[in-house]
């Protein structure tokens, strides 16, 4: 039953394969069909969701109500405003499609386009649950980040077709963006690779499947898991163009970054693209560091596989939305020292402390040595990034 | 030939041919992209997953990107004025027919197409990434290593060009204060 | 050491986000339509037209004399004099306005009319709900949307209306007291003149 209960859209899209009217010669079609159509809906409505989420944690971070009106139309029950993003995407359906007059028609129509399809590619590696992975890739890591690559482009047809300095400033600061970013990324995935032996999320998502005792053997628990951890979330929220690296939209000194000369369904499609990303992001974090669908304590392992990776998805959106919410723009200078001053040589020596974990033999000693080789250089690194200046509070001087 | 295939053929022809025939800089380049996109597709389509996603990664990801920067650094996306075929196009025909020679030389007497006469090994099947990476690590760890110290020197190349223009400009800096 | 800032931020906005769900003091949003702030006393924004009693048309205040017209420095009245005149709040005979008009997308809330208007017949409303589907037609406001009671004044600036009662109370005992003398020096004078007849003239006070 509970079996049942963990495998039930598995076998709900064995059932409706099953059925006797479709032709023999459209059945891998309508396997790859069934299993597209849920994960677009479900991601589509939960970006909807998390949109108002995060206007209202944000809200109520600045002591603000946040969207709390919209509920069901024509009537009085409002849900807490949770009706917003039905309304948000009607009003964005029905905008008028503004294009400007210099601007390069072609590109900037298919901009978007070249955005969404990359990242909507991105979820088909990721394992959703037991036997719930879309594609089971020999190179799916490999995959989710040549996608991820390909999005740079899109930003750029973006910024360069809508010909306006603000967008091209953006196209430029979003790509510099996410190629620096880009680098620890892929570094810090590296150790799991390494560790695991294979560039398949199921696989590794299996290898974290094991408990001794109660904890699981996710890959974040062990020191060098815990630093790739980290390093992938802020990289993560880097490539996902979030708060606090959001120059590329920066709304207070470039308007709007590269989207500034969209409007409409256009417009939506790239803020689509956007949380789209994160989310894919996430689900990958959660696949590489946090054991995927597998229960945090062993006794829990009856919750269907698929209820839990969409419990860390959620955690982990809530901590970006979190993170949005607390910390000021980076300026670009500070935002490139960061990436390869700190990050880069952080992911490097991950590398080297994720392969001395693996011939050391188990124990505390394996413990001290590898957590002293990621806690040492971060305290050093973390003063040379401050340049040996030492903040105090600010003084001000006023006319007497 | 498959429907697949087809599809992806045309994309990659009409690609090369347009990156190399329209006017505007930056459509020569987005086209090459699709190109680019179109040749990982083939691969991917053999069953090379790596060598096709690895496309992906360098070439749209950053290649394509280099490409576009280079243009808007350079000359600005203004479209030319002068006529786009140049004129010593027999040049031209030259080297891309050298190209194709040595290409088919190679694809001709190398030993897939020797041992396809005989027992047909399944090369789709025989290609993982596992196995690549295995190799990279020990038979051709060599080329593997030469290849990053060259790269290493480029990387290190470029930033020694960038701090020569910064030491330059620093002392017209002082001067001024 | 590095992060260290960014741990507090984020222990100081995960303060601030349980804290406005359990403490309803951090939340000073007020949701406006449900609820409203307390109006203001020296709140203004677009004029209107007082009127003593319960018939606007009777009680008016405004005698059409123009100079709030003339004064408007975005010219947003328009006023059109009556032909016939009516009885002030004293009793005097007065033009009244046939036609008041107040753009209210023009004006721009100076005050100025009401400054310069001799009878305490235009004062500042606050009532800002004006939104209209006809931008012109809905906006430009006539004698019969402007004209508003006294205990309207009254009640959205309750001061200033005191005062201005206080004034206009005090004028109007001032004309009684005047046009009682005036009445007892005619009767006086007709009292005097016993062979003229009794003056057949109406008593300059009716009331109204």
């Amino acid at each position: 039953m509970i079996d049942a209960f963990d495998q039930i859209f598995v076998l709900l899209k064995h059932w409706a394969l099953g059925w006797p009217f479709w032709p023999e010669s459209l059945k891998p079609m309508l396997s790859v069909f069934l299993s597209i159509v849920p994960i677009m809906l479900v991601f589509a409505l939960l970006f909807g969701i998390t949109t108002v989420v995060e206007r209202k944690a944000i809200g109520r971070i600045q002591n603000r109500y946040g969207p709390n009106r919209v509920g069901l139309p024509f009537t009085d029950v409002r849900l807490f405003g949770f009706g917003q993003f039905i309304a948000d995407g009607i009003k964005a359906l029905t905008k008028e499609d503004i294009v400007p007059r210099a601007a390069d028609r072609v590109v900037h129509f298919l901009a978007p386009i070249a955005l969404i399809v990359p990242v909507f590619l991105a979820y088909s590696v990721l394992p959703y649950g037991k036997n719930m992975a879309p594609i089971d890739m020999d190179t799916g890591v490999l995959f989710f980040f040549a996608v991820g690559a390909a999005t740079e482009l899109s930003v750029f047809m973006a910024g360069w077709s809508s010909r306006n300095k603000y967008s091209l400033l953006g196209a430029m600061r979003a790509i510099a963006q996410m190629i620096s970013y880009e680098v620890p990324l892929i570094i810090s995935t590296i150790t799991v690779v390494m560790m695991v032996g294979s560039l398949s999320t199921v696989k590794i998502v299996e290898a974290q499947a094991e408990y001794s005792g109660q904890l699981p053997h996710w890959h974040v628990f062990t020191p060098w898991g815990l630093a790739g951890f980290i390093l992938f979330l802020i990289a993560a929220m880097a490539e996902s163009n979030r708060s606090p690296f959001d120059l590329p939209e920066g709304e207070s000194e470039i308007v709007a970054g590269y989207f500034i000369e969209y409007s409409g369904f256009k417009f939506a499609l790239f803020f689509l693209a956007e949380y789209l990303g994160m989310f894919a992001i996430s689900g990958l974090a959660i696949t590489l560091f946090l054991g995927g669908w597998t229960a945090p304590l062993a006794f829990l392992s009856w919750l269907p596989s698929w209820l839990w990776f969409f419990a860390k998805l959620l955690a982990l959106i809530s901590l970006f939305i979190w993170v949005r919410g607390t910390v000021p723009r980076l300026r670009m200078d500070q935002l490139m020292n960061f990436a390869w001053k700190f990050m880069l040589p952080m992911a490097l020596i991950n590398i080297a402390a994720a392969g001395l974990w693996f011939f050391l033999p188990a124990g505390f000693d394996r413990w001290a040595v590898c957590s002293a080789m990621l806690i040492v250089p971060y305290v050093l690194l973390g003063r040379g990034l401050m340049g040996g200046k030492l903040f105090t509070k600010r003084t001000y001087r006023y006319a007497e | 030939m498959t429907l697949p295939f087809a599809i992806l053929a045309v994309v990659t022809l009409a690609g090369a041919i347009a990156a190399m025939s329209l006017r505007n800089l930056v459509h020569c380049a987005l086209c090459l992209v699709a190109t680019f996109g179109g040749l990982a597709g083939l691969f991917l389509q053999l069953g090379a997953q790596f060598v096709g996603l690895a496309q992906i990664l360098v070439y749209i990801g950053a290649v394509a990107i280099l490409i576009v920067f280079a243009i808007l650094l350079t000359r600005g996306s203004e479209s030319p004025q002068q006529p786009i075929v140049a004129g010593r196009w027999l040049m031209g025909v030259a080297v891309a027919a050298l190209t194709f020679g040595s290409l088919m030389v190679s694809i001709v007497t190398s030993t897939l197409i020797s041992s396809a006469n005989g027992p047909k090994p399944n090369v789709a099947a025989d290609i993982s990434v596992k196995k690549i990476g295995a190799k990279l690590m020990t038979e051709y760890v060599l080329p593997l290593e030469v290849v990053a110290l060259l790269l290493t020197a480029a990387l290190i190349g470029a930033v020694i060009i960038a701090m020569e223009e910064q030491a330059r400009l620093a002392p017209e800096g002082s001067q001024s204060h | 050491m590095l992060g260290e800032g960014i741990i507090k931020g984020l222990a100081e906005t995960a303060r601030n986000f349980v804290g406005s769900y359990v403490d309803k003091e951090r939340l000073v949003t007020v949701q406006y339509p449900e609820e409203r702030l307390p109006a203001k006393e020296a709140a203004r924004n677009f004029p209107f037209l007082v009127f003593d009693g319960h018939d606007p048309h009777a009680g008016l205040r405004c005698v059409a004399c123009q100079i709030c017209e003339k004064e408007c420095p975005p010219q947003c009245i328009y006023i059109e004099k009556s032909m016939d005149k009516k009885p002030d709040y004293v009793g005097k005979p007065q033009f009244y306005p046939k036609i008041f008009d107040i753009d209210i997308s023009v004006c721009m809330s100076c005050q100025i009319c009401v400054e310069v208007c001799p009878f305490e017949a235009i004062k500042m409303d606050t009532e800002f709900e004006l939104s209209h589907t006809d931008r012109f037609a809905g906006l430009l406001f006539d004698k019969h949307q402007l004209a508003k009671s006294n205990e309207y004044y009254q009640k959205i600036h309750p001061n200033e209306a005191a005062e201005v009662d206080g004034h206009l109370a005090a004028e109007k005992a001032k004309a009684e007291v005047k046009a009682k003398a005036d009445a007892d020096a005619k009767a006086r004078i007709a009292a005097a003149k016993t062979t003229t007849p009794p003056a057949a003239k109406p008593t300059p006070a009716p009331t109204s």
